[in-house]
């Protein structure tokens, strides 16, 4: 009874407005690869969901979008009963049918192979995957070149798997298939899109 | 406010998730043309419904709207669509380049350089910059996935063994980060630099072909040329008549039925704007050479003017291929201010002109530009 009620609460309390300040946050992310934007999450999902995570869940998230939950987040009924409520999505049984994955132990998540690359003929049809992270500014410091970007852009997420830089190329060298990164940590959010190009590290 | 109450920005709430998941995807792929479910929008297809619906899935309450048509932010196009985010979404509107957050266009690119943090709406005709050479969908899909992109230079080259120079003045394919080639949609070939390494988002959309493609800022977008006829812009002989700006797009304005004309900026925020910090052209009112103005019983330029001291007043015709300048100070027609408190007056004078004599006033398809 008490799942029950948890579930209906914790949306965004004026959807309208706040899956639209969201959205922005996320585009302007998205439009300029490793820089952090930083959103105040208005929406209280059950842990181990963040708040941004779960704002940016509610925003892009529908019926139409079959997500995929890490086994930390999908292991947790109150997670998927909330997800269901206040977005209406589906849950994806396999990483490569998802428009969406959720992680709250990216660290240890499938290769990024695993999900949908999109086809040759429609990359837009693949997977984008929402990170939850300790932290966007602490981990080991990442040098990112591409559209959006003026020179280079750097980003030290916390997290991560250990051979990310590994498969962040591979998924650089599918382009324009390839999968499409929003890290989260806290308040701040950063976007990977599959064109931002891992530089090499010096020295 | 007390009309039907919309959803805020007129769009559902299912509707913007759609769209806001492809332009995602459109910026991660730029260049590349993404497939979204366009709605059936208050306007009719050619008016900028692809655009309106970026626009709306994209618009929140602090942001400032400036909608431009063909440059200008007075006809009938530019002022219905501002007109009707202020109704849907209450928003503040502008004409100054400088002061919006969004800036819808149709077909013209500000000429003060935006800056970081704008977003670029560009409503777009015909999103697919092979259609014209290949009509079949299934095929010009293929030819973006194996970036199989010959039969556009065959198109430039046969461009250049008609005329003997790349004849096409609008809709100049460009090449985003070497990869997609892209429709800068029906703007003139002078805009293309500024697409380059542009400070500002530029998202495109198209209704009637359910397609939106973005360019992120800082992005490579190359016009497609030769080594040995490479890429040039348009170049004007004589600078705006009205501001003496050069180097920026201008609109051929017919005076009378004698031949004459005058070159005016298409961008009319631009012009107003160096107007009003003190730069004239030849044939503004109360400028430096106002006594060279055919108003003053100056010379004229081009033949047929005032050859007998008798100047035609421009003001009793209007332009007869008005490129949407009817509201402009020219020569005493009415000048619609563009601070939005006299926004009403803009719509007045819009509305009440006649059909045809706006460049919105028929769609957009028909040959626009310059051949």
């Amino acid at each position: 009874m008490q799942a029950e009620a948890h579930m209906l609460e914790g949306g965004f309390a004026e959807p309208v407005l706040e899956a639209q300040a969201t959205f922005r946050a996320v585009m302007d992310a998205m439009a300029r690869p490793a820089g952090i934007v930083r959103i105040g999450p208005n929406a209280t999902p059950p842990a181990p969901l963040t708040p941004l995570a779960g704002a940016i869940a509610c925003t892009l998230l529908d019926a139409d979008t079959p997500v995929w939950l890490d086994p930390l987040l999908s292991g947790s009924e109150a997670v998927r009963a909330w997800l269901g409520f206040h977005t209406g999505t589906r849950f994806a049984s396999a990483p490569d049918e998802a428009t969406f994955a959720l992680f709250r132990d990216p660290a240890g998540m499938p290769p990024l192979d695993q999900f949908a690359q999109g086809t040759q003929e429609y990359p837009d049809r693949s997977t984008t995957l929402i990170l939850q992270l300790e932290s966007l500014e602490s981990g080991p410091p990442l040098t990112f070149g591409g559209p959006g970007i003026k020179r280079e852009a750097t980003i030290a997420p916390r997290g991560l798997p250990a051979d990310f830089a590994a498969q962040w190329a591979e998924n650089t060298r599918r382009f324009p298939r390839g999968v499409d990164l929003i890290l989260t940590a806290g308040d701040a959010l950063a976007c990977l899109p599959r064109s931002a190009r891992l530089m090499e590290r010096e020295g | 406010m007390n009309a039907p109450t919309y959803n805020f920005a007129y769009l559902d709430e299912q509707t913007k998730r759609m769209i806001r998941r492809a332009i995602l995807k459109a910026i991660a792929i730029p260049g590349y043309q993404v497939p979204f479910a366009s709605r059936e929008m208050p306007m009719p297809y050619g008016w900028g419904t692809g655009g309106v619906q970026v626009t709306a899935a994209i618009l929140g309450p602090d942001d400032v709207l400036k909608v431009i048509d063909q440059g200008a932010d007075d006809t009938t196009n530019a002022v219905s669509i501002r007109k009707f985010f202020q109704r849907v979404a209450g928003i503040g509107t502008t004409t100054s380049t400088g002061d919006a957050t969004i800036i819808q266009t149709r077909h013209r690119i500000p000429e003060q350089p935006l800056h970081e943090g704008q977003v670029l709406v560009y409503q777009v005709p015909i999103p697919e910059p092979l259609r014209f050479l290949e009509p079949r969908e299934t095929e010009t899909r293929k030819m973006h996935a194996l970036e199989e992109y010959g039969l556009m230079h065959v198109k430039l080259y046969e461009d250049i063994a008609r005329n003997g120079h790349i004849a096409t003045t609008y809709a100049y394919p460009v090449k985003v980060e070497g990869r997609y080639v892209m429709d800068p949609s029906p703007t003139p070939k002078f805009d293309n630099p500024k697409m380059h390494m542009s400070a500002a988002l530029q998202l495109f959309g198209a209704g009637r072909e359910k397609r939106i493609y973005a360019l992120p800022p800082h992005t490579e977008v190359v016009s497609l040329d030769f080594e040995d006829h490479p890429f040039e812009v348009q170049r004007f002989d004589k600078p705006c008549a009205l501001c003496g700006a050069e180097q920026v797009y201008l609109d051929e304005v017919v005076l009378d039925d004698r031949g004459g004309r005058m070159f005016v900026c298409s961008d009319t925020d631009h012009c107003e704007t160096r107007r009003a910090n003190g730069f004239f052209g030849e044939m503004a009112e109360g400028g430096h050479d106002a006594q060279t103005s055919p108003l003053r019983g100056g010379r004229t330029e081009g033949p047929g003017g005032g050859e007998d001291g008798t100047n035609i007043p421009p003001p009793l015709t209007p332009p007869l291929k008005g490129e949407g300048n009817l509201s402009r100070p020219v020569a005493g027609v009415g000048s619609c201010k563009t601070s939005e408190t006299s926004s009403f007056d803009c719509v007045a004078q819009a509305e009440g002109t006649p059909p045809g004599r706006t460049s919105s006033g028929h769609p957009p398809l028909k040959g626009e530009g310059s051949r």
